[in-house]
């Protein structure tokens, strides 16, 4: 390998077609060596194509690769990993019930004497670990980890396998900002020992912040080539990716009520078996109609805990109130009944059935009630109708609502299930990280349907980790640590930073 | 509508032609001609006798593979249909054969019992499953030599038929009242000859048991929930339908239709009209195969219990010619495995192209107009 070359990669005029669309039409794209190289563009930009190109999992119909200087043809992942590319996927991909040190080595185990050397595995692991300060305990159990030290086995998974060039898929999509400023060191540390990073993102600011060179793409087409980010700032590049000018953000005024809509007194969530600790501790708070409450914290927390109990899919103590009303013993179907519209935090795991069509999918969580139900039968003509008003109204791009809900981009997703559940009018809306892995585009129509219902008189109770959407949104902050509410803060006068001292218990 | 369904046989088709060449190399491997096998086949299969025949072969399997099947489209294996309809046969077979009703009471009377025993005896899995936390495929399988030893039991200590002194153990046969009548009438009355085949009367229940399938599945909200459980069951929970009573409600309705597998021979087989060590004994297990073949859809397990029915008749004068009737077998299961993957196959296709197309749509959408207000709250996002 010539490691010497300009370029660790270069992709020139990359088209890739599949039926009946062009997913990359012109892609160009030169990174350094030896930097850190974001790619941003909206969803259905792209991207995902011209990482599966650089990866290997697919290969381009005109156009060249140029890995080192010299040009290649990636057969399979194989071919790309050979050449020392190596892609961290943004769905982790680990065994939940194998070690940290299992996870790395599963594929490649290091032998000795024909036996698997668990000691050698270790050892190489620390290694690789400290060098690059990616700290891991490689006995720990996957399901007892969080996000961020699985993204950092992720991270050491491919670096076992001797990739030098990285391809992450928003990578921080996932973390919270202190969290975030440990993966870009760690990066950098690979990057000063001769590695070559290319980070995918929706977050402007941190690309701006970290980044040594910046490609943007739209529509399939590469748009812009930033080779000095300090010469734009996230609102040039915002534009570029959408292709027009933005308005500026609006003013708010508030529609606060003093109607109590949503109450929580004492709420406890018992412990995890073998654990001491509440998951939600105590912990009241109400929210009014025509207000947005945020919740803050790292994840973990007890946030999800806290949502479930009060959807009634999780066990808890204490007393939750709708419009006054104790909806303690009522079943979660009930509680949608009395008026909790809910966005799950993962719109895939919680949200949707991928294999069915939209309108099946638009009648999830509603199947009892009109127009999706007459009685014990589904009304389908209602189900379709009412599902065509929702990607009409909420903007979901489907060729069709018949198409199964896996074909469809994540802000699509996220659309058509805010959609449908703003489309039964709820009193309360609980919204879990509601444009996580959003485009921007759906990002903003997504914030737009939030404030149209907070302004018209819903009570939204909104857990984020994005910490810019949570101080934009919320009327009020409320900050979760261990289980607990630990501090209220104005959005009005509180910045990220001291958010984030909130949320990990430093303040 | 047309290429859709041409889309569905796709799969199937290939699969048949692989398993024919697959039959085709077992018989040449085993120094038999294969022309001359398929000959004799097909010429075992083209008459009208046979194509009734086939179709009193296939009601019992598609009844198992309906139950079956159901189970499936939750992930819930119901391995133990096989106990379910043996029991349910033989306790149906002996209250039956204690009443004395107008014929269309009795057959109702007797078909209430099997589906109450098949669903009583599921249930026992079930509970285990929603309490104990119990896999359903362990508990049934045991459940099915359990069920096995105690009809072996009931039959020779309890239900016999005792004043006739035969040493037979079998229960008493089923008065006229109790019989399901044959269809002939429906095929003579076209001209067609049938020899000495019978259209045997259960064929209209399993039709209606399709049909109940199909509108329960894909018509009722309690089918909706069932599919979304099977698909996605966290975010059934999340959509407010309860996990255990669900998992209940189909292991009992699994074992409901299986109670109804034995009631073809039970009721509508001049060869039977009792329980008796003649009986079938492996339906149960039949119907796994052809929920798998038919991919759980009640008109595909309708085809593919045709298919095995006719296979299983096709071979049926092999060994007179001195070819060994396993090759049925080897048909059967090189059918079963390659449709499996060629279902597999097309699915892939056909979703990577649903995919692209939604691609397509959100880009040209995309490209078209101007985009929706992306905001930055506090410069940047």
């Amino acid at each position: 390998m010539d490691s010497t070359a300009a370029y660790a990669i270069e992709l020139r005029d990359i088209v890739k077609r599949f039926p009946g669309v062009v997913a990359n039409d012109g892609v160009n794209l030169s990174v350094r060596s030896g930097t850190i190289h974001a790619i941003v563009g909206e969803n259905g930009a792209g991207k995902s194509t011209l990482m599966k190109t650089l990866y290997g999992a697919h290969q381009p119909d005109e156009g060249m690769i140029l890995v080192n200087g010299e040009p290649q043809r990636f057969r399979s992942p194989r071919d790309a990993i050979a050449l020392g590319i190596g892609m961290v996927f943004q769905h982790f991909m680990l065994a939940r019930n194998f070690t940290v040190w299992e996870n790395i080595v599963l594929g490649q185990e290091p032998r000795r004497r024909g036996r698997l050397d668990i000691s050698g595995a270790k050892r190489s692991l620390d290694e690789l670990g400290q060098r690059y300060g990616l700290d891991v305990r490689p006995d720990d159990l996957i399901a007892d980890l969080g996000v961020g030290e699985k993204q950092r086995c992720e991270i050491l998974k491919v670096l076992y396998r001797g990739a030098k060039i990285l391809i992450l898929d928003e990578p921080t999509a996932v973390l919270v900002p202190q969290e975030v400023d440990e993966l870009f060191a760690s990066l950098r540390e690979l990057v000063a020992a001769g590695s070559t990073v290319i980070f995918i993102s929706h977050k402007l600011d941190e690309v701006l912040r970290h980044a040594d060179a910046i490609t943007v793409i739209r529509a399939g087409k590469t748009v812009g080539e930033i080779s000095d980010p300090h010469s734009v700032t996230a609102r040039d590049l915002a534009e570029m990716m959408v292709g027009s000018q933005l308005p500026t953000p609006e003013t708010r005024t508030s529609t606060v009520t003093t109607h109590r809509a949503l109450e929580v007194r004492e709420l406890t969530v018992a412990p995890e078996p073998g654990s001491i600790k509440d998951r939600v501790a105590k912990v009241s708070f109400e929210v009014h109609r025509g207000e947005i409450l945020g919740i803050a914290g790292v994840e973990g927390n007890g946030q999800s805990e806290l949502v479930a109990a009060i959807m009634g899919l999780e066990d808890s103590v204490g007393t939750v109130l709708v419009d006054g009303l104790d909806i303690n013993r009522l079943s979660t179907m009930q509680r949608k009944a009395r008026g909790i519209g809910y966005i799950p935090e993962d719109r895939q795991q919680n949200g949707l059935a991928l294999e069915l069509p939209l309108w099946e999918n638009a009648a999830l969580g509603h199947q009892h009630s009109e127009p999706y139900a007459k009685g014990r039968w589904m009304n389908r003509s209602g189900a379709r109708q009412r599902t065509r008003e929702i990607v009409r109204r909420f903007d979901v791009r489907t060729p069709s609502i018949d198409v199964p809900a896996f074909a469809l981009s994540g802000g699509n997703q996220q659309k058509l299930v805010v959609g449908r559940e703003m489309m039964s009018e709820p009193k309360v809306l609980l919204a879990s990280h509601p444009t996580r892995g959003v485009d921007v585009g759906a990002q903003a129509v997504i914030w737009d349907i939030l404030r149209d219902a907070r302004s018209a008189g819903l009570a939204t109770l909104l857990i984020s980790a994005d910490l810019e959407e949570l101080i934009g949104l919320s009327d009020r902050l409320l900050v979760m640590l261990r289980g607990q509410i630990v501090a209220e803060l104005d959005p009005a006068t509180v910045t990220p930073a001291m958010l984030g001292s909130y949320m990990t218990g430093v303040h | 509508m047309l290429s859709r369904i041409r889309g569905a046989l796709l799969a199937p088709g290939v699969a048949a032609v692989m398993a024919i060449l697959i039959a085709a190399i077992a018989l040449l491997i085993s120094r038999n001609n294969p022309l001359t096998a398929f000959s004799a086949m097909w010429d075992n299969i083209s008459n009208a006798e046979s194509v009734v025949l086939i179709i009193n072969r296939a009601v019992p399997y598609y009844v198992s593979g309906v139950a079956v099947a159901i189970g499936f489209k939750m992930n819930l294996f119901n391995i133990g249909a096989n106990g379910q309809y043996l029991l349910a046969a033989l306790i149906a077979a002996w209250a039956g054969s204690q009443v004395t009703l107008p014929a269309p009471l009795h057959v109702t009377f007797i078909l209430a019992v099997a589906v109450v025993v098949g669903a009583a005896w599921a249930s026992i899995a079930a509970i285990l499953k929603v309490t104990r936390n119990v896999n359903e495929v362990i508990s049934t399988i045991m459940l099915n030599f359990i069920a096995t030893g105690l009809v072996a039991f009931l039959l020779t200590e309890q239900f016999r038929e005792r004043d006739t002194g035969s040493l037979i153990a079998q229960t008493p046969t089923l008065p006229p009242s109790a019989r399901l009548p044959h269809l002939d009438w429906l095929i003579t009355w076209t001209g067609i000859d049938l020899g000495n085949a019978r259209l045997l009367g259960f064929l209209p229940i399993a039709i209606a048991i399709g049909v109940a399938y199909h509108l329960l599945l894909n018509r009722s909200r309690f089918g909706y929930e069932l599919r979304l459980s099977g698909l996605n069951p966290e975010a059934a929970r999340a959509a407010g339908v309860n996990p255990k009573a669900m998992v209940f409600k189909t292991i009992v309705l699994s074992g409901a239709i299986a109670g109804l597998i034995g009631m073809h021979s039970l009721l509508a087989d001049p060869q039977f009209y009792k329980y008796g060590d003649q009986f079938p004994r492996m339906l149960g297990f039949t119907g796994i195969s052809l929920a798998l073949l038919g991919r759980n859809h009640p008109a595909g397990v309708a085809a593919a219990a045709l298919v095995w029915a006719m296979i299983e008749r096709a071979t049926q004068p092999l060994s007179r010619i001195g070819i060994p009737q396993e090759i049925g077998v080897i048909m059967q299961g090189a059918f079963l495995l390659t449709a499996i993957i060629a279902y597999e196959v097309v699915k892939r296709r056909n979703d990577a192209n649903a995919a692209a197309q939604a691609a397509a749509m959100s880009q040209s959408v995309t490209t078209a107009e101007p985009p929706h207000t992306a905001q930055l709250p506090g410069g940047g996002s």
